[in-house]
Formats: C-alpha cells, sequence, structure tokens
C-alpha cells in the first residue's frame, strides 16, 4: 500500500511538472496573484512599514510585475527567503520569481539553471572611514585593520585588491552588519567594507554620518537584478519587459503623475505611443493587457522615481545615482527599444 | 521539722529566656550566615555588590529615565534626549517598540482580526489549566481535546471565519503555534518511544531506537531546511503543503525524540522492585505501566521534561534561517526601515523578555509540580 501511496505522488508530481511546464506565466494567471521571493530585510530594498506590508527597492518589481499581468499592485504576495533558501525556492517552484539583492554571475546563472532578466541596481565593494583619518583613496590603507564579513565574495575581493596594489592589511572578521557597526564604531577597525549601498545605508544610520566617508574606489562588479528559473521563457519576458518599461519611462519623462495625460490619446513620440498602448497591440504579444505598461508606471512611477523614493539622496540612504543614472546621463541603466 | 527557715529562696517560677547573644538572631545573623560565611563567600559578596552598583544604576538610566517612547524614527528618538538630557547622551529609544509591538506579537496578521488569536491564546490557558492543575473538575479535560481544532479555525480561518494565510503569521503568535504544539505533541509521542525502546518486540524497538537516533544525531536547523527547502522537492509543485504545518511537524518530531530519552532516564531510574511487585500484583503491562511505572518515572523526569519544554521554545527562533518571520526574524525587516536602521539592543532585549515570560513560567510550574508531587520527605 506505502508502494502505491509513493507511485502516485510520483505520478502526481509528473503530471503536476508537466502543468507547470505549460508556463508560470498561465499559472499566475490561474491563482490571481504572484508569489515573490524577496529577502528578509536590506535597508532601503525590502523592509516592513509600520502598517505590515513589505516595502522598497526590490518590493517595487515584484509590484510592478503583478501590476502588468493584474493591473493590480496588491496581486503578489511576498516569501521571505534566506540567502540559503532562496535559490531552492526559485527552483522548486514554490516562488515565481526572485527579487532580493542577488548578483548575477556566470555560476548561478549557469550552473544553478537561473535566468536573471536584468539589472535594477549595479552594486560594487567599496570602502568607509572616518573623516579624520584623513584618507582620500583607498590605496592609501596600507595597514589598515578592516573589518569584514567572513565567507563572502567582499572578503576575496578585499584579498584580491590589496595584493594588487600591493599594500597590506589586518582583517577583523565579523558575522553580521550589525556587528561590523559596533565594532566600525568602537574603533576596533579603521576601515569597513562591503557593498557601497550597504556601508552608505550603514552610515546613514550613525549619529554623526558626516564623520565617516565612503572612498571613491569600488572593487568589485555587483550587477542585482531579477531572476526567473531557466526554461520559463514568457514568463520571464513579462519581468524582463516590466522592468525595462520603468527603465523606459524614466528616459522617456513618463512619470507616475503624467502616465495618464500620455496615455489618453497618442503624441508625437511612437515609442511612447507603443509603450503606453495608444499604437500598436504590443501587450497582446506577451499576452498582457493593451495597456499594461501605462499601468505598471501609473502604480510604481518609472525607475527614477522607484530610486529616488527608496534610496536615492533625498532618502536616509542617500545613495547617489552613479552608476545607476540612465545612459543618456552617463550611467549603465539602459533598455532595449520598445518596437 | 514542719518549716526550713534558712531556705533562703525558692523560685516561684521558671526564669524567662533571655535574648539569644546578637550574632544569632537578626540580620546581623542573617548577613553572616548567608553573606559573609568565610573568607571566599566575603570576597564573593562584595564583588557581587560592586558589580550590581556599576551595573544597575547606568542600566535603569539608560532604559528608564532616558528611554523615549514616542518618536517617529531613530534619528527622533537622539533629538528627543537630546533636548531633553543634552547633546551626545544616549538613552533606550522605544519608541521602536511602541510602533512596532502589534507586528512583534501577530507578524503580518490582518489587525482586525487581532482578537481571534488573543481569544485562541485565552481558550489555550484555559485548556492547559485542567492538565497543568489536577485540582480543577475533570469534566475540563474535554474542553481540553477539543480546543486544538477551536485553535485551528481561529488562527487560520474557515467555518465562516475570514482565512488568513500562514504567510501573515509571524512574530510571537509563531512562535507559540510552534512551541506549544511541539511541547503538547512531544510529550506523549516520547512516552510512546521511550516504552517502545524498552519493549521486548524487535521490531518496535527497533523502530523506536531508529528513529529516535536518527533524529538526536541530526540538528535541529537541518531538519528545517529539510522541512522548507527538501519537502518542497518531493511534494508535487503546486501542492501547497503549508510551511508552518511543515515545521511544526520537524520541531514535534525533533522534540519527541529528546523527550523520549529524558523518560527512558525517568523509567531507568525506578527500581527493579516495582516492576516486580508490579507483576506480582497481577497487573498485565498496560495496566503497570499505567498505575505504577509511568507516575513514578515521570515524576522523576519532570525537570528534564520542562527543561526539553524550556529548549524547545527557545529553538523555535531558529525558524527565521528559514525566512520564518518570528519575534527574532522580524527585527532584519523592522532595522531595514529607513527610521529604525541602527537600533539593536532595544529591538533584541524586547525580544529577550518576551521569552523570558514563557520560559520562567514553566520553570515556575514545574518547581510547583515537583513540590506538589514530593512524596518521599
Amino acid at each position: 500500500m506505502k508502494t502505491s501511496v509513493f507511485l502516485g505522488t510520483l505520478a502526481a508530481a509528473g503530471l503536476a511538472a508537466g502543468v507547470a511546464a505549460a508556463g508560470t506565466l498561465a499559472d499566475v494567471k490561474a491563482k490571481g496573484f504572484v508569489q515573490c521571493g524577496i529577502s528578509t530585510g536590506v535597508a532601503g530594498f525590502a523592509f516592513t512599514t509600520a502598517a505590515g506590508e513589505w516595502d522598497g527597492f526590490d518590493i517595487d518589481i515584484c509590484r510592478a510585475v503583478a501590476t502588468a499581468v493584474f493591473g493590480d499592485p496588491k496581486a503578489v504576495k511576498f516569501t521571505p527567503t534566506t540567502g540559503k533558501t532562496r535559490f531552492t525556492a526559485l527552483a522548486s517552484g514554490e516562488i515565481d520569481m526572485l527579487s532580493r539583492n542577488t548578483t548575477w554571475t556566470y555560476s548561478r546563472d549557469v550552473d544553478l539553471k537561473l535566468t536573471f532578466l536584468g539589472v535594477n541596481y549595479y552594486d560594487g565593494q567599496g570602502f568607509m572611514v572616518p573623516t579624520a583619518l584623513g584618507v582620500n583613496s583607498a590605496t592609501e590603507l596600507d595597514g589598515a585593520t578592516v573589518c569584514i564579513q567572513t565567507g563572502t565574495t567582499t572578503e576575496l575581493n578585499l584579498a584580491d585588491f590589496f595584493r594588487a596594489n600591493d599594500i597590506s592589511y589586518e582583517p577583523v572578521p565579523v558575522e553580521t552588519n550589525a556587528e561590523a557597526r559596533a565594532k566600525y564604531l568602537a574603533g576596533a577597525c579603521d576601515v569597513y567594507t562591503t557593498d557601497a549601498s550597504g556601508l552608505a545605508a550603514t552610515r546613514s544610520t550613525f549619529e554623526n554620518p558626516d564623520d565617516h566617508v565612503i572612498l571613491p574606489e569600488i572593487i568589485s562588479k555587483e550587477p542585482l537584478g531579477p531572476l526567473v528559473r531557466h526554461g520559463d521563457n514568457e514568463w520571464g519576458d513579462v519581468v524582463r519587459w516590466t522592468l525595462n518599461v520603468l527603465i523606459i519611462a524614466e528616459e522617456k519623462g513618463i512619470t507616475a503623475a503624467n502616465v495618464g495625460d500620455m496615455a489618453a490619446a497618442p503624441g508625437k513620440d511612437p515609442e511612447i505611443n507603443r509603450l503606453l498602448g495608444t499604437e500598436g497591440e504590443y501587450g497582446a504579444m506577451m499576452g498582457l493587457s493593451k495597456d499594461w505598461a501605462a499601468k505598471v508606471i501609473a502604480a510604481i512611477g518609472n525607475y527614477g522615481e522607484v530610486f529616488e523614493k527608496h534610496i536615492g539622496v533625498n532618502t536616509a540612504i542617500g545613495l547617489p545615482r552613479g552608476l545607476n543614472a540612465q545612459w543618456t546621463d552617463g550611467g549603465l541603466i539602459y533598455s532595449p527599444p520598445y518596437r | 521539722m514542719s518549716s526550713e527557715p534558712n531556705v533562703a529562696f525558692v523560685a516561684s517560677g521558671q526564669i524567662p529566656p533571655s535574648a539569644p547573644p546578637a550574632s544569632e538572631v537578626g540580620p546581623i545573623h542573617w548577613l553572616r550566615a548567608n553573606l559573609f560565611d568565610g573568607v571566599v563567600n566575603s570576597i564573593l559578596t562584595v564583588a557581587s555588590i560592586v558589580a550590581i552598583v556599576l551595573l544597575v544604576p547606568p542600566l535603569v538610566d539608560w532604559i528608564f529615565i532616558k528611554g523615549v517612547w514616542n518618536a517617529g524614527s531613530l534619528s527622533g528618538c537622539r533629538e528627543v534626549i537630546a533636548a531633553a538630557h543634552g547633546e551626545g547622551v544616549t538613552g533606550a529609544c522605544w519608541a521602536v517598540i511602541n510602533e512596532r509591538f502589534n507586528q512583534l506579537i501577530f507578524g503580518f496578521y490582518p489587525s482586525e482580526l487581532y482578537w481571534r488569536p488573543i481569544l485562541a491564546f485565552v481558550l489555550m490557558l484555559a485548556a492547559l489549566a485542567p492538565v497543568l492543575f489536577s485540582t480543577l473538575p475533570r469534566w475540563m479535560l474535554w474542553f481540553s481535546a477539543a480546543y486544538p481544532i477551536a485553535a485551528y479555525f481561529l488562527i487560520w480561518g474557515g467555518l465562516g471565519l475570514e482565512v488568513v494565510e500562514s504567510g501573515q503569521i509571524g512574530g510571537l503568535l509563531l512562535s507559540v503555534i510552534i512551541g506549544v504544539t511541539g511541547i503538547v505533541a512531544s510529550l506523549p509521542i516520547g512516552i510512546v518511544l521511550a516504552l517502545g525502546r524498552q519493549s521486548s518486540m524487535f521490531f518496535i524497538k527497533t523502530i523506536c531506537v531508529v528513529f529516535i537516533e536518527f533524529i538526536r544525531g541530526v540538528p535541529l536547523i537541518t531538519l528545517l531546511f529539510v522541512a522548507s527547502v527538501l519537502l518542497n522537492y518531493f511534494l508535487p509543485p503546486g501542492t501547497s503543503f503549508d510551511l508552518i504545518l511543515r515545521v511544526v511537524i520537524m520541531v514535534t518530531l525533533f522534540a519527541s525524540a529528546y523527550m523520549a530519552e529524558v523518560i527512558r532516564g525517568g523509567l531507568a531510574a525506578l527500581d527493579k522492585g516495582q516492576y516486580e511487585a508490579a507483576d506480582a500484583l497481577g497487573l498485565n503491562y498496560w495496566k503497570s505501566t499505567r498505575l505504577i511505572i509511568l507516575p513514578q518515572a515521570l515524576k522523576v523526569s519532570i525537570p528534564g521534561i520542562v527543561n526539553t519544554f524550556i529548549g524547545l521554545f527557545k529553538d523555535t527562533t531558529l525558524v527565521s534561517v528559514i525566512g520564518l518571520l518570528d519575534p527574532v526574524g522580524l527585527l532584519n525587516p523592522i532595522r531595514a526601515t529607513a527610521a529604525w536602521n541602527g537600533i539593536l539592543w532595544e529591538l533584541y532585549l524586547f525580544v529577550a523578555v518576551l521569552f523570558w515570560i514563557f520560559c520562567f513560567s514553566m520553570s515556575r510550574y514545574s518547581m510547583y509540580l515537583e513540590k506538589k508531587l514530593k512524596t518521599d520527605r
């Protein structure tokens, strides 16, 4: 009897796998919401509000995808994932997409069979030092004690950087960002190194942020972006183009405030017309409504608005656009044309 | 010789007892007996007093006197403290607890439905009462038996109540769900496993030994990862076998294996004569176990059992590593909020106090039970 139950389960698994292969987009439409994997808390990128809602830069990507599919930014359920559970949660089908400070790397793309759909934040490893130290460049850090989280790529990047520049350092291993913050403030290390966005977020919590400076050197590439499973191309297209729509909207000056007017009637710019559904049948190609992009921009805003709302210079995190400026402003944020 | 004229004095009553020497009574005696009993004790006492004097006033100052309860953010707290006590003074920023209290207790449970988990908690106390205190009427046990079903529908909804999904359950509510279910289920399972391990029937004994040794040999975190990650691969995709349920099952299995060994210790502590006496009375296995063996074995095991309970309740915080938001897991997203980024001690202290209340209550109940069941003196 046990054998038959086991075989039955296997058969059901095979059947369901067959159904799943029919496409996540169809599954998502059938169940009525997007199951989005997120982090368990990164300043500015994913956090909970007092009202008990998830919010942040990564969260808005999930909400944008939900708006693209259902026209409703609330049609999304969040699954907090840790660094250890995120990829299995995605691979096993527990979540439909992952939007969680995940660096796009070769082995994750190829070996873990994940599909990265673009970059919503170009991060990189940086250094923070007290202003009193009088250091202006990371190459002047010879002999410094450095607080570093153990077991991360930042540790390896740090060793590479100091070896390449032929200078020495003394590592002070720490486990978490909170511990690093305490150690750094107590003067247990001269330098704290981690992703530049994390440094800025940490610095913003100091009582006197101006007493500390983030050095200009960025010693690694950490392109962060949303991802889905391999072989899930229709669904991947939806997530990829949702992100691209946010980027194009900023480039073309479409904001949450003016999208209503611009989508009401065709304008002069044909790309805007195609994007907002006043010309052609572009939404239908992906199985979405004609005005899906207009709804996304109306609900979420364009890339720049999302950036400024959660992590921009006017927030507590205070990140400048830098690499994340539009390509027209000398940054790397660039979307293929919508045509 | 009718009289004795040269007898000078005959006491007409008893001499009242004089007061004991000052060193044998009162506060001085107590001090000598308890605090300054020898050189080592005196040194320890003085050291303790110094430590208390050094630690307590700054702590009270930080927690209560300079603590801020109403502010919108960490920088708001700092402004309030600076305005009241001057620049550079530090104090506790309890405003974060004030703002996020509901989140730390209920997770993302819909706020208009808070009455349901609260009612479930009150009913839980009522359901536990007849189990914990034998003076209460026995018919109340029927209520206890029905309680788990009522609690399930109260917390998750159904039967006309609005459905609340597992993803919305978090905070202390989640810890209590996992902890209490694990505690209540692990005791009977543990007893059965312990008896099975002592059984003379080869098959039953083997199953119990393998189960106990396997579960005890694996860290709880591993079991939690199996629950959160591996089971997804084995189960057909689309079957949403609730994550909380998976975790509860794993935690229960884990606690049962430990419980079985604690109770086996109690069984081993019994004199062989007890078993033989039960046999001599003509009691069969179940009667002798129920009437003679278990009451004594369980009594001996009480400290170990409660120890396992407390350990289990605290272990529920491990679920934060698989992304479930218990009070410890919730600290991360709260600290990621721009307003509260940088707060550490206040949040952890609050969670510590929450857990301390539960664990200390369990510990006190265990002491009460041991006192009540003490029959040998």
